[in-house]
């Protein structure tokens, strides 16, 4: 099993004819996910790749049974990319677009309450399952089907975790990549939850970064709540404060929001925190009990 | 994205949010005019900088005459100011603004932010002006107000009176609070700012409600659409490098240490920082070449860590995905033999067709040190700095 997405799972393309949208749509092909639509305004009822193209979301969500989107829009048109999907009721939609403006995000995180779509990013890599379905922009060929599920902030970080476990034999239920934005769908908190639930997942890799607190709302949580094992990293333990790295949300900002202070509160919450971003694989091989054979 | 205080000010004004009358000057003979025509027993000469503390710093002073004005102006500009937030190195006074001194009553302390937590911008008061809000945040948490702002609903004029009230100010004042947080909140919103912060509000003699200082910074995602506040960059303020950098779209912060770091994204560009740090050295920067990291953008990279003079030794470190190594490694050569680099490069890929990318590396005949993985790259970037030069 998985969580959010899997074999079933019916894909929308928002931005499929543009240059972004249309080469990952065809990696999510290759990679066996269904891409069953795409929409660009102004291009309804032409064929992209041999997928069908649709003008609005709602229309190609009723004609093809779609059940999720992903979204490969530019920044100035991504807000609005989000709340037609979740207007068209999708239950998943996935936003990959990086530089969306934060008061954009506002008004998204507002039409999510009371809707019935999870938001994955925006500013993220996307989401996985490995052998069933990948709406995103992770390379596929590195993860392998299994039973740790992975959580993170990060693009490229998340790739290099799930890349040692690969290594190692250990192979993954879901990833997610959350997004690197100070105000995003999905949080740790929601992730981890579902994670907690899926009787597929037997561990728990968490990827965090300075900035926020969402880390330590998902330790809170599963200090209380989750007898998986969890293996946590926070990145930007040498980040100088007031700096944004990078990312958006990644900023230390009033003395808050460091990796010590992430750090004590997973550790606290039993959470096998990890020091260097090269032991992630290790320590949850270790915590897994499982011998190490390269 | 930071602003001058005297930027922020103008801002605010078009908005119509009251503001002592004023103007920037860069030399003393200017600081005189602006001091007669305001034509007030007291003006401010206030230095402008994108940093806090400005007054314990030496830079903010009353002058009693144009003269005194135009004296203080000559001593403030140029100087070197150091204050808690410039760090030790402070930063060289270029603009002053002048500014007609105010009969102060109470302090007060007011600002509106995006907070994460909530998802929304939030309005923080406190009757502690002149105090950072961290500070008061610390020792009584309580003395904060705080209202969230939903973008359905807006600042309405409840949200102002029940702040203005909680402050303790009188009903005339928190009648004036309405108009003066609907236009703050406004200009928060029209701009696309990430803060806005008046530290302190206060309240005049005559019972006015003026932001005696301003703060503004924006997120830099909505500059795209405010083509008028991209004018507002003040590239003194920066580090050169960093600016440079920015020019070609690279993501990058210079730090103090000498291995300089070359990544593509920013999870994986701290966690090397992090990890060269728990190797033993210090990393140089942050650089993120972004995702794709072509040909151009690597050249562009080596080009800034190289202009760094304390940079002894570079790491790279790649996780390819949809970028492939071999292209990458590619890059590399090109831009290594074209820039004819001296540096030790040390190279740490993953991804696909590693092996291919590996071997261009290793025909190339330059100077590469291959990372067999981060740690194993990390601990040799941080040897080979040690030992070069």
């Amino acid at each position: 099993m998985s969580i959010l997405v899997n074999e079933q799972t019916r894909v929308i393309v928002q931005g499929l004819t543009g240059r972004e949208g249309g080469f990952h749509a065809g990696q999510m092909i290759a990679y066996g996910t269904r891409v069953v639509a795409g929409v660009t305004p102004g291009k309804g009822g032409t064929l992209h790749n041999d997928v069908p193209v649709f003008n609005t979301v709602a229309e190609a969500a009723r004609e093809t049974h779609a059940n999720a989107a992903a979204i490969f829009v530019p920044p100035p048109f991504a807000a609005d990319a989000m709340l037609e999907a979740i207007d068209a009721g999708l239950p998943l939609v996935v936003c990959i677009t990086e530089g969306v403006p934060t008061l954009d995000m506002v008004r998204v995180a507002a039409a999510l309450r009371g809707s019935q779509t999870r938001l994955i990013g925006p500013n993220c890599p996307g989401i996985i399952s490995p052998g069933k379905c990948k709406i995103g922009i992770m390379p596929g060929q590195i993860h392998r089907e299994g039973h740790v599920g992975v959580v993170s902030r990060s693009g490229t970080l998340t790739y290099e975790a799930v890349g040692q476990l690969t290594h190692l034999g250990i192979g993954q239920s879901t990833c997610i990549g959350i997004g690197g934005d100070p105000i995003i769908g999905t949080s740790f908190l929601d992730a981890i939850r579902l994670f907690h639930d899926d009787p597929d997942t037997h561990a728990i890799i968490m990827i965090g970064e300075i900035g926020g607190n969402a880390e330590q709302q998902a330790a809170e949580f599963i200090r209380g709540h989750v007898r998986k094992p969890v293996v946590g990293f926070i990145a930007g333990q040498t980040a100088p404060p007031g700096r944004r790295m990078g990312h958006a949300g990644a900023i230390i900002s009033g003395g808050t929001g460091t990796a010590k202070e992430k750090y004590e509160v997973m550790g606290a919450a039993g959470i096998h925190c990890v020091q260097s971003p090269a032991d992630i694989g290790q320590t949850l091989a270790g915590v897994l009990g499982k011998s190490v054979a390269r | 994205m930071k602003i001058h205080e005297y930027q922020a000010k103008e801002i605010l004004r078009r908005f119509g949010v009251p503001t002592p009358r004023g103007e920037m000057v860069t030399n003393a003979e200017e600081a005189r005019k602006v001091a007669q025509k305001l034509g007030v027993p007291v003006v401010v000469v206030k230095a402008q900088i994108h940093a806090g503390g400005r007054g314990k710093g030496g830079g903010v002073k009353l002058a009693r005459s144009a003269d005194e004005a135009a004296q203080l102006a000559s001593k403030i500009l140029g100087m070197n100011l150091v204050t808690p937030q410039t760090g030790p190195g402070g930063r060289i006074v270029r603009r002053l603004l002048i500014e007609e001194g105010l009969d102060i009553k109470r302090e007060l302390y007011l600002s509106i932010l995006v907070d994460r937590a909530v998802e929304a911008p939030v309005v923080m008061a406190s009757a502690a002006g002149g105090m950072e809000i961290e500070e008061v945040a610390k020792e009584n948490p309580a003395a904060i107000l705080r209202e969230t702002i939903r973008p359905a609903v807006g600042l309405q004029p409840y949200v102002a009176r029940k702040l203005a009230f909680g402050l303790g100010l009188s009903a005339e004042q928190a009648q004036a609070a309405v108009p003066f947080l609907q236009s703050l909140h406004r200009a928060f919103v029209e701009t696309d700012a990430s803060l806005a912060e008046i530290n302190p509000l206060v309240v005049t003699g005559d019972g006015r409600l003026i932001a005696l200082d301003a703060k503004m910074n924006f997120d830099d995602n909505a500059l795209y659409r405010h083509k008028d506040l991209m004018e507002l960059r003040d590239l003194d303020e920066e580090d050169p490098l960093e600016v440079e950098a920015s020019n070609y779209k690279l993501n990058y912060i210079k730090l103090d240490g000498t291995v300089g770091c070359m990544v593509n994204g920013a999870g994986l560009a701290m966690a090397t920082m992090d990890i060269i740090k728990l190797a033993g050295g210090a990393p140089a920067n942050f650089l993120d070449v972004g995702g794709g990291a072509s040909a151009d953008q690597v050249k562009n990279a080596f080009k800034i860590l190289t202009s760094d003079k304390e940079v002894r030794s570079v790491f790279i470190n790649i996780f390819g995905g949809i970028l492939r190594c071999d292209v990458l490694a590619t890059g590399v050569v090109a831009a290594a033999r074209e820039l004819q680099l001296k540096l030790p490069v040390i190279v740490r890929m993953e991804g696909t067709n590693v092996e291919q990318g590996r071997q261009i590396l290793r025909d190339s005949g330059l100077n590469f040190t291959i990372g067999e993985n981060m740690k194993d790259g990390a601990e040799k970037a941080v040897r080979l700095a040690r030992g070069a030069r």
